[in-house]
Formats: C-alpha cells, structure tokens, sequence
C-alpha cells in the first residue's frame, strides 16, 4: 500500500455498444458478502430496458446473417479477452461473494471454457440440428434450424460471472441478440462483462447488459411484446408461472435450464424452418 | 359441345354410423351423461349423438391412462411399443375407405381430398412413428429418453382424423399415454379410430377419446394429473391455454393460426403458380392453418396471372362432397361461416375489390364460393386476420425485398410460398422468410418426416419428423 | 407471312420470342395432369365421351409391311366400326403412309366415304433425316394423291442443338406447299424433345410457323402422349388463342390404347384449353388399338354386362 488514492469505477450499463447511465438517475448499493460498500450499481428501468431491446433488435438480421465462422470466432475473441482479465474478475468476484482467490480464478477460468464450448457449437449445431427428410415425392425437403431474433436473460443471482456467460453464450452463438439482467445482488461481474465484449468485435447491440431489480424487471422483460425468447434461469422458481403468462400474448419462448453447458441451451432459442422444393427439369 | 360430369356419388354404405356415442376410457366404452348431435355440414342431416364429455368423464380418462402409463405401456420395450403403432398404421390402410367417406361425411371436404390426402398421410403418421420407438436415443441433439408420462391432446376440426394422428402417433412412440379430445363438429372418425386400437390389441387405457366443447378441453387442460399438452387450433384459444398453464410444471406445444403469404415473382412458371395458388387457399376449402392466404404478386404480372386465376377458379367444382368430381366442399359449420361472411364483408367495406367464382351453391348446408379480394393492403383486416375460409388477399410488390417485408409483416409464421424459377431468389426468399414451412414452387406438400409448425404467435414446437418427436421427450433439447 | 404479328421471321425475333415464354415445373405440371386423371366419368358422360372420343380418333396403320389390303380393311373399319351398330359414329380421319394415300382414298371414296378425310405421315417420317427437296416433293405427293391432312416432323436435331429457324422456316415451307389444299398437323415428337419447357417452345415455334395442329408423336418413340405433355400442349393453344383469337388444334398420338386413357385426354382438354376444343376439327387422338376398346366400352354401356373381343372385328 503506497497510500496512492484508487480511481474508483463507475458500474455503468452497456447499451449498443456504449455505457450510458440509467435513464432513470437511480442507482443502489453493490456490498460484499460482509456488507462492506462496493460500488453504486445502476438501477436501471423499463426504459433502459426498452432502449435495449430496440438495439437488440436493430443489431439482430445482421448478426444471424455472419456466417457461423464469424460468430464463432467473434466469441472465442469474447474468451480471449476475458482470460486476458482474469484477475480483475477474479478479485471482483471475491469482492462480492466472499470467495476464495483460488475459488474465484475458477469461476473466471470455467467462464472462458464455457465460452469457448459454446464458440464452438456455432458452426456446428446446424449439422445435427438440421436435417434434410425424406418425404414421399419429388422434393427436395430439408429443415434448418434458425436463430429466434431477440432474447433475454434473467442471469442467476450466484455464480455471478458464470451463471451469466452461460445465459448469454448459448444465446448469442446462434444468432440471435441479447438483452441481459445481470444478478441483482452481484452485478458487478456483468458489467465488467461489458468492457470485455465491447474489445471483442461483437457488433454493437448484440449484447445488451442491464442491471437492476428482478422484481422490477422481469414482469416487463415479460410483457415486451418485441422480445422473442426469455431465459429465466436466474428467476427465483415461485415466479416462473407468472411470469411465464405475462410472456403468452406474444407466445415468447420461454425457458429455464439447469446445466451449464447443454446445447439444448442454444436449441431452445432457435425456430426450425422446413423447406420444400421440386426436384425435376 | 359441353362436357357435363355426371354425379359420381361415392357409396356412404361402406361407414356405419351408430345413433349415438360415449367415451372411449381404458380400453372400453363408456355411456355420456349428456349429448350433442353432429351433423354434415353439407346436408345439414344429423349424423349422430356424440357424448359431452364432464371434468369427471377426463378425470376416469386420465385415470385410465395414468395407470396405463405406470402398469402396462412404461413397460414395454421401444421395439413392442413400436410393433402396436405398426399395426395401427396397417389396420388404418385397410379400413382407409370407411375412415375417407366418414371424413368426408362429418367434416364436408371432398372424398377426393379425403381418399387422396388424409387417410394415406394418417397412415404414414403411424408408419413413420412407429419406427421411431425403439430408437429414441437418436432422436434429440442432447435428448432423454424418458417420456412426459399422460399427454392431453386437443385437436382442431379442419383434419380432424390426420391431427389426431399428429398427436398420438409421436406420443404413443416415445411411450407417453394420451387422453385426446376431437373437435366438437368432427369427433366420428376419432370413435372409429377408437375401434383400430382396440383391433390392433393396444392395452387398455394407452388411448383414451372423451369428445366435448370447450368445458371438456377446458377439463383436460387443468387437470393435474396430465404431464403435457399438445393443442391445434386458434390461436386465441392457444393463449388461453398457454395462460392456464404457465403457473404449473406442464409443457406445452400449441399449432396455432396463420396468415401465409404466398409469393409470386414474374419468373415464375405462370401455369403451375396458378395451380399453387388455387391449392394453396381452396384446398380444404381454405380451412387450412397454413393456407396461403395472402397472396403476393410482382406488381409486373399482376394483371396477367389474376386474369388467369380468375379463369382457373370458374372451373372449380363446388358441391357435393361425397361426389369425387368435387373439388370444394362444404364449410364445416354454420359459425364458421358466419365467420367467413364476416370477414369478408369487412373487405368490402374496407374498398377491396371482390371477386367470386361463378358456381351455383346447394341450398342446404354450409357454403361459400372461391372468392378473391384485388388491392388490399396490409391495413385491411382480411390481410391481417385469419379467414379460415375459400377466401384470398391479393397484394402487390415492386422488389423482392418489399415482397419479403410485406410476407413478415404479421403476427404470424406458420407459412410461405415462393414461386419463382430463379435458384437463387428461391433460396434467397427462403432465407429471408420468417415461418416455419415454406413451399418453393409447390404448396401445401405434408409428410410425416417434416417437421411443421410456425415461428411467433403461430404456435410453440413442430410436428413431424425428429424436431416434433422431441416435444414428447421429457426435458429434452430440440 | 405475318406470323400473327408475333415473329417477324427472322433467327433473332424467334429466339427472343421463345426465350420469354414461361417455364414449366415438371412436377407441378405432372400434379395438375394427375389429379385430372382422378376425375370420375361416369353413365352419361361417360357415353358422350366415348362416342366424342371415337369421332376424334384418327386411325391408323405406319407399318413398313402396309399393303393395299391392310390400308382398305383400316378404311372400311374407320367408316363403319361397328358393322352391328350403325349408331357408333365415323372416326375422325384415317393415317397412312403417303404412298397408300391414294389407296386410302379411292377406297373410302368406293363406300361412299367422302367426308372422311386421309390424313398422311410425310416429310420423311418418323425421323425426318432427309433433305429439304424431298420433304416438299413427300407433302407435294400426298397432297396430290388426295390426302386432306399432313402430319409433318419437326427436325428435333436441329431444336435440339438450338437451330431453332431452320425448324421454323422448314414448317414455313410446308406450310405453303399446303396451302389451302391441306391441313398442317406439326408433329414435335414430345418423347425426343424431353422436358416440358422444351415441348412449350416446339409447341409455340409450330404455331408461329402456320400450324394447324399440334402433335405429339410419331408414335415410333416412347415416351408418347404423355398427360403432362398434352396438358403443355393444350395451355399453349389455350395461350395462343389469347393472343391471336386464332385456334389450334392438339393430337397426342402414342400410347393411347383405352378408353380410359382416352377419356383422361378429353377431362385434360376439358378443364385446359376448354369445351370449345372438344370437337374433331380442334382434336384427334392418333391411335390404332384404342377403338376396339372404345367399341367395347360402348357395348358395355348399352348392353349392361362386359364385352369380348369376338364381337369386334380386329380391322
């Protein structure tokens, strides 16, 4: 200790590929596990929310339209970068749940390989997912699998850098653009999250991380009618039912997942599109 | 010198019909507490009395098919369980006259439609799942193998006996049980089918058939002893069911409605379109979840290929639909048509221009003739509301990109069509294309092995092929 | 020529005209052709279709072993199919080699025949390999002996390798040898030429050049008169007619052998080109075994109980 005063940082959210503030002007308190004050996190509203959406939507035809490769490459770029980070997310995660140092790097080094993992089911998943079938007639019939448009998160509450990679990677790999709620109680490792996206090539919009109240969010996460898919993982079990009916009037697909690393992660934001063609001349 | 078809009346003596039906519970009928009759809609002549199933009819059903589930079908290996829906499959291939004129009775489409294309694809259902039985752990990306458990089916009245074998097929193969209620209008060919479990041996309670309205699906979806729900119909109803079942552990696929923008570029070959789009919105006279309703023409053939149509729809046949020269039958209901006259006296007031085969209607039963709507546009309610009926949109387009944006523009995604002869635009089109069926140069083309089932307020999940049969997999990745 | 204003006679104004035609998708061409084929055609259609079919039917023998004796027993057949039933009518010509035209015609001239046209095969049928002298002076001959129709080959070598004019300005040719003397019947031998979009473009390029029938095939070749093929075919007159208010007429010739493949032809006609062409004068039928099975569907009809072919007579 040199008595050098520390530059504190400023938890903002990341929108479009910017870190803009609530648009609401609130914040609330970030502590560790023993309560000690971390930072003032973003208390971010429903229309920081909306403001998300209408960039994960903007960004989303041309994310789908990378080529498999691309994205594929643009999330090992994402693991690259946080391994790059190891430490200042290992110390962050420390901070926030009381973890051991060892316990930390181990979270920070199974969210690269879990990104990595999903990075490479890009180019992948169509293979097994598609198929072409063999109707009785002169046709040509093939189904693929196609990304869904736009998906939130709920991230859990624990595991706070882990549980988010493994909500936003399946989501993103196929196609399809984010919009995540980091954990309510530990939101600092998503948000740093955001400084490692935004160094990866991952175009802006895709990616959009908020944070704030379950409570307050997720019923409007719920009800938005220009989001596709929701991934309420992180969503305490008494609430899925409601949740799960505000999300009906525009049939969202709606899921919860219990393993990290599944491909059925990515499959459940996916439509399948089946294709008929003659075959003659 | 005009060639007149004589009447070629198919004989209805090949179907007995009994005056009236219960429940088909464990194996056995079982005597309703309350009736409603059913009818031709092309006669209006009553056909039978089907029973009303109550929340007690469903709680013996599911009864039956919970301890089916636990004592009998779980036990079985996939290659049994296969063998009885292989029995299945051929018993429907011998009895398929009996179950095409049945159909045809109860529902109002034409006997062709009904010999030709929803008994054999019945049939096939079965064949198809059967051999998937014992091969379960192929049958997901990262899949269980382990069934839901009771499945409750809901079916809707347009295919009544090829949506039943939608949902049961898949869901007998992969070892589930299945409570299924048939539509309220078409519930006869579900009581025939009834017969062929019990011919092809299948142990009691694996199938169970409880007819009734909405109450009696109503019953079916709330009840707590049922895994999962699989449902076909409107996509109002769909909701109510998706709402009802969002606070509980059930899963639930849903096959909703559609507003299918059919394509048409001026490369296309111009005889086979017209034959697509008469297929795509006459067939079944338009009672089709997946009809190509709206049609979307290059703006630069537009006058030819709808002076075309206009020729090819005067040679539809409508009428009789047990004659096999018919070629539109009978609306299924007298509220759906009210629906349809609805609808489309709304295009008229909206300003689009209406135009109607010329063909002489019975004076009995339930009847609309072929009908198309010139310049509407997305604004009107009959490009954006489903008809369910012989009605078509017309639209225009300028660019192959508006014609994609116009087709996407909708709640909907069940289907597309694309009629083009430029390889690329085909794929292209298909690409940009937001549905999960999408017909190039051809049009309401079905099998067992495609899955089929829309994106957005179109439903949850397909049908068919490996993507539908995972829905009945407990916990499974598509 | 005006050729109807479309063409002006030239390589390049035909080779623009054919190129924008529309294509055909085989299959949905092969699924429209078959679910005409299902449609029911029963009691008394059923007789009225046979009796249209018979009265189309343009008989026929293109055998090397033809003799005079083999050409007068066809003849007499044509005129009266049924010795026993003097109600069955006329078939609609009689198609012969050029050389036993004038056989032909003096016989049916001697049975009091008149009106029964000789249709004649010439311009080197079936292949067409041969010079251009000699297909004008085989039309000028059958002409001449009293053939009222010509059935005329197109040179599928050279459609085929895109010499798509010398096939126009051959039926040109031909054409004007007719005259007015003889009907033009084009024979674009569908089974040679393969694909649907193929049998569209023949089909037009005949028209443009003076057709006055359309048909099929030799009959040498199989695949013949296929339904997709005739369903083609009957569009392109149907078409033509919008365009120029003139009427072609459409053979299919081949394969036809009975009566319930007859009657699919006429439903095709029926439900394409339309009524207007359900008459000899708009469509033949080119066949050989098919009346006998057309008589005897006939007897069924009016007797009630299924016939034998003792009580045909085999020419």
């Amino acid at each position: 200790m040199s008595g050098r005063l520390e530059v504190m940082k400023t938890f903002k959210l990341y929108i479009n590929g910017a870190f803009p503030r609530t648009e609401s002007g609130r914040s609330y308190e970030i502590t560790s596990n023993k309560g000690e004050f971390l930072a003032n996190a973003c208390l971010a509203s429903r229309k920081d929310l909306r403001d998300a959406v209408v960039a994960a939507r903007a960004a989303q035809p041309g994310w789908a339209k990378a080529t498999a490769f691309n994205r594929g490459q643009i999330m090992y770029r994402i693991a690259e970068m946080l391994e790059g980070r190891s430490d200042q997310f290992a110390q962050e995660i420390s901070l926030q749940t009381g973890a051991s140092a060892k316990e930390s790097l181990k979270e920070v080094s199974d969210s690269v390989d879990l990104l990595v993992w999903y990075a490479g089911w890009s180019d992948k998943l169509p293979s097994l997912a598609g198929s072409t079938n063999p109707v009785s007639g002169p046709f040509y019939n093939f189904t693929v699998p196609e990304a869904l448009g736009v998906v939130g998160a709920i991230a859990p509450i624990d595991k706070p850098l882990l549980g988010f990679v493994a909500a936003i990677a399946p989501i993103l790999v196929s196609g399809n653009t984010a919009v995540a709620l980091a954990s309510s109680t530990a939101p600092l490792s998503a948000i740093s999250f955001a400084e490692v996206v935004a160094t990866s090539d991952l175009p802006n919009g895709v990616l959009n991380i908020l944070s704030g109240q379950q409570s307050e969010l997720a019923p409007w996460f719920a009800s938005h009618m220009d989001i596709d898919g929701l991934d309420i993982s992180g969503l305490q079990v008494d609430q899925h039912g409601a949740i799960k009916e505000a999300g009906v009037e525009n049939l969202k697909r709606i899921s919860t997942f219990t393993k990290l690393s599944e491909p059925g992660r990515i499959l459940a934001f996916m439509e399948a599109k089946t294709i008929w063609h003659p075959i003659g001349n | 010198m005009n060639f007149e078809y004589a009447a070629a009346p198919e004989s209805r003596s090949v179907v007995k019909i009994d005056p009236v039906y219960g429940h088909f519970i464990n194996g056995k009928w079982v005597s309703g507490s309350a009736h409603f009759n059913t009818i031709n809609p092309a006669t209006e002549e009553v056909l039978s009395s089907i029973a009303l199933g109550s929340a007690a009819d469903v709680d013996t059903a599911v009864k039956a098919a919970r301890n089916a589930f636990d004592k009998s079908w779980s036990k079985l290996s996939g290659r049994e369980r296969g063998k009885y829906l292989f029995r299945i499959a051929r018993i429907m291939q011998e009895r398929a006259r009996e179950f095409a004129v049945l159909e045809t009775l109860d529902n109002g489409k034409p006997i062709r439609e009904s010999r030709d294309v929803d008994v054999p694809l019945s049939a096939a259902h079965f064949f198809y799942h059967a051999g998937w039985a014992d091969k379960l752990e192929y049958a997901g990306v990262d899949t269980t193998t382990a069934p839901h458990g009771v499945v409750g089916q809901i079916i809707p009245w347009n295919f009544p006996l090829l949506m039943l074998a939608w949902k049961v097929a898949p869901a007998l193969a992969t070892g589930n049980t299945v409570v299924l209620k048939p539509a309220e209008t078409t519930s006869l060919t579900a009581l025939l089918f009834a017969q062929v479990c019990q011919q092809a041996g299948l142990p009691d309670g694996v199938v169970n058939i409880v007819t009734g309205d909405g109450s009696t699906g109503s019953a079916i979806v709330n009840h707590p002893g049922i895994d999962k729900i699989a449902f076909t119909g409107s996509t109002e109803v769909g909701k109510l069911i998706a709402r009802a079942v969002a606070p509980t552990n059930k899963s639930l696929t849903l096959e909703l409605g559609g507003k299918g923008a059919n394509i048409v570029f001026g490369d296309a070959a111009i005889d086979e379109t017209v034959e697509g789009i008469v297929n795509g919105i006459f067939f079944n006279q338009g009672h089709v979840c997946c009809a190509g309703s709206r049609l979307i023409l290059q703006e630069s053939v537009a006058d030819e290929v709808l002076e075309k149509l206009k020729r090819r729809m005067d040679k539809i046949r409508v009428g009789d639909p047990l004659d096999k020269n018919t070629d539109l039958g009978a609306i299924n209901s007298a509220e759906q048509l009210a629906k349809i006259r609805e609808l489309t006296a709304a295009g008229e007031a909206e300003g689009a221009g209406r135009w109607s085969a010329n063909c002489a209607l019975p004076t009995n039963g339930f009847w609309f003739a072929p009908t198309i709507f010139t310049g509407v546009t997305q604004a009107h309610r009959i490009a954006r509301e489903e008809i369910f009926g012989p009605v078509l949109s017309v639209l225009t387009f300028r660019t192959p990109a508006e014609a994609i944006e116009k087709a996407n523009n909708t709640p909907f995604g069940l289907s597309a069509g694309i009629w083009s002869e430029k390889g690329s635009n085909i794929l292209w089109a298909t690409q940009q294309l937001r549905a999960g069926v999408i017909w190039a140069n051809t049009f309401n083309k079905f099998d067992p092995a495609s899955p089929f089932g829309g994106y957005k307020e179109s439903g949850w999940g397909r049908e068919g092929g490996r993507h539908g049969l995972s829905a009945y997999l407990k916990g499974s990745a598509k | 020529m005006s050729f109807y204003g479309l063409v002006d006679g030239s390589d390049t104004s035909l080779r623009n005209y054919l190129k924008q035609l529309p294509g055909v998708d085989q299959v949905g061409a092969e699924a429209r052709a078959a679910m005409l084929a299902t449609r029911s055609i029963k009691t008394t259609s059923k007789a009225w279709a046979i009796d249209t079919a018979i009265s189309m039917v343009d008989l026929t023998t293109l055998e090397g072993a033809d003799t005079p004796g083999k050409v007068q027993a066809l003849c007499s057949k044509a005129f009266r199919p049924d010795p026993t039933d003097l109600t069955v009518p006329r078939v609609g010509a009689v198609c012969v080699y050029n050389d036993m035209v004038g056989i032909a015609r003096q016989h049916l001239d001697s049975i009091g025949a008149h009106e029964l046209p000789v249709a004649a095969v010439s311009t080197a049928f079936p292949s067409g390999r041969a010079s251009m002298a000699v297909k004008l002076q085989d039309t000028e001959d059958a002409i001449v002996a009293g053939a009222a129709e010509i059935d005329m080959v197109i040179d599928r070598g050279a459609f085929l390798s895109g010499r798509l004019i010398e096939v126009f300005e051959e039926i040109v040719a031909i054409r004007e040898v007719c005259g007015d003397r003889a009907h033009l019947k084009v024979i674009l031998e569908t089974g040679e030429l393969v694909t649907l979009d193929n049998v569209r473009k023949a089909s037009y390029l005949a028209m443009l050049a003076g057709a006055d029938f359309i048909k099929t095939s030799t009959g040498k070749v199989a695949p013949a008169a296929t339904a997709p093929v005739v369903l083609v075919m009957l569009e392109a007159v149907r078409d033509f007619y919008d365009l120029t208010k003139v009427r072609i007429g459409v053979k299919p010739a081949g394969g036809i052998r009975t009566t319930k493949d007859a009657i699919k032809q006429l439903v095709l006609v029926n439900e394409t080109a339309g009524p207007e062409w359900l008459n000899p004068s708009l469509f033949r039928i080119g066949a050989s075994a098919l009346l006998n099975d057309l008589l005897m569907q006939r007897m069924k009809i009016s007797d009630g109980y299924y016939a034998s072919p003792n009580y045909v007579t085999i020419d």
